[in-house]
């Protein structure tokens, strides 16, 4: 089990080092870089002005270079202004220059300043993380319970009228993206025109306090779409168990319905579902960026966007990484888990 | 002219998609009537799931389809018309001179209507979708097989890729991927070139494998495919004018051009979602390549491809028929998602992602420009789940 890990371990990271290599490459295309020389400088600088401004600030150098320096494996730029006053990477306001490290990159835990935001990287995304991190846990809070009491009272009885009423509302729900499901809640909870007028349709009070009015649309919103499909995982897995030979003997020996469904038939279902949970977590990450856009919730999605709309490449990465650990972790956790949940099956 | 009532609406609308009906119950009648000679198809008639979800399918391809004729707009997608803005269904247009007198599910933010975006939206999915999604299986089946037939360290550098890719957030690739400085740059050209390829190498590979035996016969069906494919591989990839990374056809040869942000959203499309199918068609074929048929072809001295392509894909088509139309169905959101921000499709394209997009802005005082994208959205992958759950049924009945 522990090689097992270590070898999980050592494909995350070079999956996390190949895909930030990607980012890397893509936001340091020329067009992109040219973006955020204007970006810095002004809007009217000359196609000149430009390559200027981006080969003083070290931005047309060599990708792999770069990208070391953000590592923090490959000494950080440094370029002396006409003033004589040293600039770079690593130089934070207010620094000598015997203090300048040689090496700033996130092996040294320095994340780099984000452009749009003005701010260390690393605060922005520990800020905002922390308000997504709350619509997350609510949203697993509603959308695993549910889906799961979906999926066992489909699948208990195959065929049957509960289990054709169900599977039609868990096929709906998978049909219904957030973008839709979103503007359809917000037309009949809270639109000021025709609704209900029960909840707001904006959530950006939540991000303070969070109130009943203005956080059930969004969790609703996201929770909604990835209720489907694993309510209809749990459905699959639980008729199949229910067709198991010993089900069938405790049904003739006559123990009641619900605690053969209760005792016997629950624990083996749900080994089927947990993998799909665990899997659905990065797809939530899709659904917050949606919903997080739609209803002006400032969390971790919202700076996802202004990142990759603004070019911002150092806040970007960050958003990678983070976004990128999130998908590694949860597969390995469901990987793990699986293992631990059904003892027949024994890796290596 | 007066305003029309929600019964009027209705009536309208129901005449004006006239043809579609027409085309509909032809489709079901012809198709009834010779379900048993028609296979898997026919089969789907005999689940009532499968049909209403092919109906919902059909009701969308054929509105688009007459749609893009110009049989059902009433306006112009993208005209506006002075003193429309936001008005609620069914009213009136002051002036009298254009075609059709009213705006039957009212005018957006920027005075169009709201009915003939819905419905030339719908031909932007019904355009891409399952091209897409064709795109995709081919990639993924020609990558997938020899992943999971011949194993070993090819298997291991293709499924490392598929999961690097599966590991992105997608939105995340969209938002890198599908911008204009990306476009200049040529790379989704580049990209378009790889991803294009594969399924001229599928199509060789499945007529190669068959037909190596009787050469006259391969010589000049691999000579179709090579100019038919060949020149709609190299007309797609390159584009005329200034522009354009890959040049290499001459602008006269040049059969067709897509506009770059069009090809930059399908090409990324395609890039989603080949990695999940490349999975599947792997697992599958792991699991068929151990059965009793495949040995006896390998026995017999048949070759990989014609074992993979011959004997494993057929024995496969079951799943990979219902993940198609699982995935058109999951191809339609991606599409609506990249509207929805804004990315690719150029603003004021009436693809139904966009509209929702933009009538969300006034979603709490106008809420008739959002909701009939997003209705026709979530019925068109509803349609398409239902009918993969049809096809699921009807295949697991033999």
């Amino acid at each position: 089990m522990g090689k097992f890990i270590l070898r999980r371990l050592g494909v995350m990271i070079l999956t996390a080092i190949c895909l930030t290599y990607i980012v890397f490459f893509l936001t340091n295309l020329y067009p992109n870089l040219e973006k955020v020389a204007k970006f810095q400088g002004n809007q009217r600088m000359s196609d000149e002005q430009v390559t200027a401004w981006l080969s003083t600030n070290g931005y047309l150098r060599p990708n792999v270079v770069k990208y070391g320096e953000w590592l923090g494996v490959v000494p950080g730029f440094t370029h002396t202004t006409d003033e004589g006053v040293v600039k770079g990477r690593c130089v934070k306001r207010g620094m000598t220059a015997e203090e300048i490290p040689t090496f700033c990159g996130i092996l040294q835990g320095d994340w780099g300043d984000s452009n749009v935001f003005k701010e260390p990287v690393s605060d922005t995304i520990a800020k905002r993380l922390s308000l997504t991190g709350k619509l997350m846990l609510t949203v697993l809070l509603v959308m695993v319970p549910s889906a799961l009491i979906i999926g066992i009272f489909a699948g208990m009885k195959e065929g049957s009228r509960t289990d054709r009423s169900l599977s039609t509302v868990s096929i709906l729900s998978t049909a219904t993206p957030e973008y839709v499901s979103g503007v359809i809640f917000i037309a009949v909870f809270a639109s000021s025109a025709v609704g209900l007028k029960w909840f707001k349709g904006s959530a950006t009070s939540a991000m303070e306090d969070i109130t009943f009015a203005n956080f059930t649309l969004p969790v609703l919103t996201i929770a909604l779409y990835g209720m489907g499909y694993i309510a209809r995982m749990t459905r699959a897995s639980m008729a199949e168990v229910m067709t198991e030979q010993y089900i069938r003997t405790a049904r003739l020996k006559g123990v009641k319905f619900s605690t053969i469904v209760i005792k016997h038939a629950l624990r083996n279902a749900l080994i089927a579902p947990f993998t799909v949970i665990m899997l659905q977590v990065p797809w939530l990450l899709n659904g917050v960026v949606i919903v997080e856009t739609l209803f002006n919730y400032k969390g971790f999605g919202w700076v996802l966007v202004q990142a990759a709309s603004n070019n911002d490449i150092e806040l970007l990465l960050g958003v990678s990484v983070v976004s990128v650990v999130v998908v590694l972790l949860t597969q390995l956790i469901s990987d793990i888990g699986y293992v631990y949940l059904n003892p027949r099956i024994r890796i290596s | 002219m007066e305003p029309l009532s929600a019964f009027g609406i209705t009536t309208q609308i129901f005449i004006q998609l006239l043809p579609v009906w027409v085309a509909l119950i032809a489709t079901f009648w012809l198709s009834i009537t010779y379900k048993r000679r028609l296979g898997l198809y026919g089969k789907l008639f005999d689940s009532v799931v499968g049909m209403i979800g092919f109906g919902i399918v059909m009701f969308w391809v054929f509105t688009g389809f007459f749609g893009s004729l110009d049989m059902i707009l009433t306006h112009d997608p993208l005209s506006q018309i002075s003193g429309m803005k936001n008005k609620v269904p069914g009213t009136p247009i002051p002036d009298s001179s254009v075609p059709y007198p009213h705006y039957l599910l009212g005018g957006d933010n920027l005075a169009r209507d709201v009915f003939s975006r819905v419905i030339a939206g719908a031909w932007v999915v019904i355009r891409i979708a399952p091209l897409a999604t064709l795109f995709s299986f081919m990639v993924g089946i020609t990558l997938g097989l020899p992943a999971g037939y011949f194993g070993g360290r090819l298997d291991t550098i293709l499924s490392f890729i598929a999961n690097l890719i599966l590991a992105f957030p997608v939105i995340l690739l969209f938002y890198l991927l599908v911008t204009p400085e990306i476009v200049l740059t040529g790379l989704p050209q580049y990209m378009a070139a790889v991803l294009f390829f594969f399924p001229l190498v599928f199509l060789f590979m499945l007529v190669n494998s068959r037909f190596h035996t009787q050469p006259s016969t391969r010589n000049i069906m691999v000579a179709i495919i090579a100019i038919v494919g060949g020149w709609l591989y190299l007309s797609l990839v390159s584009q005329s004018g200034g522009g354009s990374a890959i040049t290499v056809l001459p602008s006269a040869l040049d059969g067709f051009d897509i506009p770059g942000g069009l090809l930059v959203v399908f090409v990324s499309v395609v890039f989603v979602n080949s990695p999940t199918v490349f999975r599947i068609v792997r697992g599958l074929t792991l699991d068929i390549k151990s059965r009793d048929y495949v040995a006896a072809a390998q026995t017999r001295g048949e070759g990989p491809w014609y074992i993979m392509l011959w004997e494993i894909l057929p024995n496969v088509r079951g799943p990979l028929i219902v993940d198609f139309c699982l995935r058109i169905g999951y191809v339609t959101i991606l599409l609506g998602t990249l509207g929805f921000f804004g990315l690719g499709l150029p603003p004021e394209s009436p693809d139904w992602g966009s509209t929702i997009n933009e009538g969300r802005k006034l979603l709490s005082v106008y809420l008739h420009p959002a909701l009939p994208p997003a209705l026709a959205l979530l019925s068109l992958v509803l349609g398409l789940n239902l009918l993969a759950d049809g096809l699921r049924e009807e295949s697991l009945r033999d």
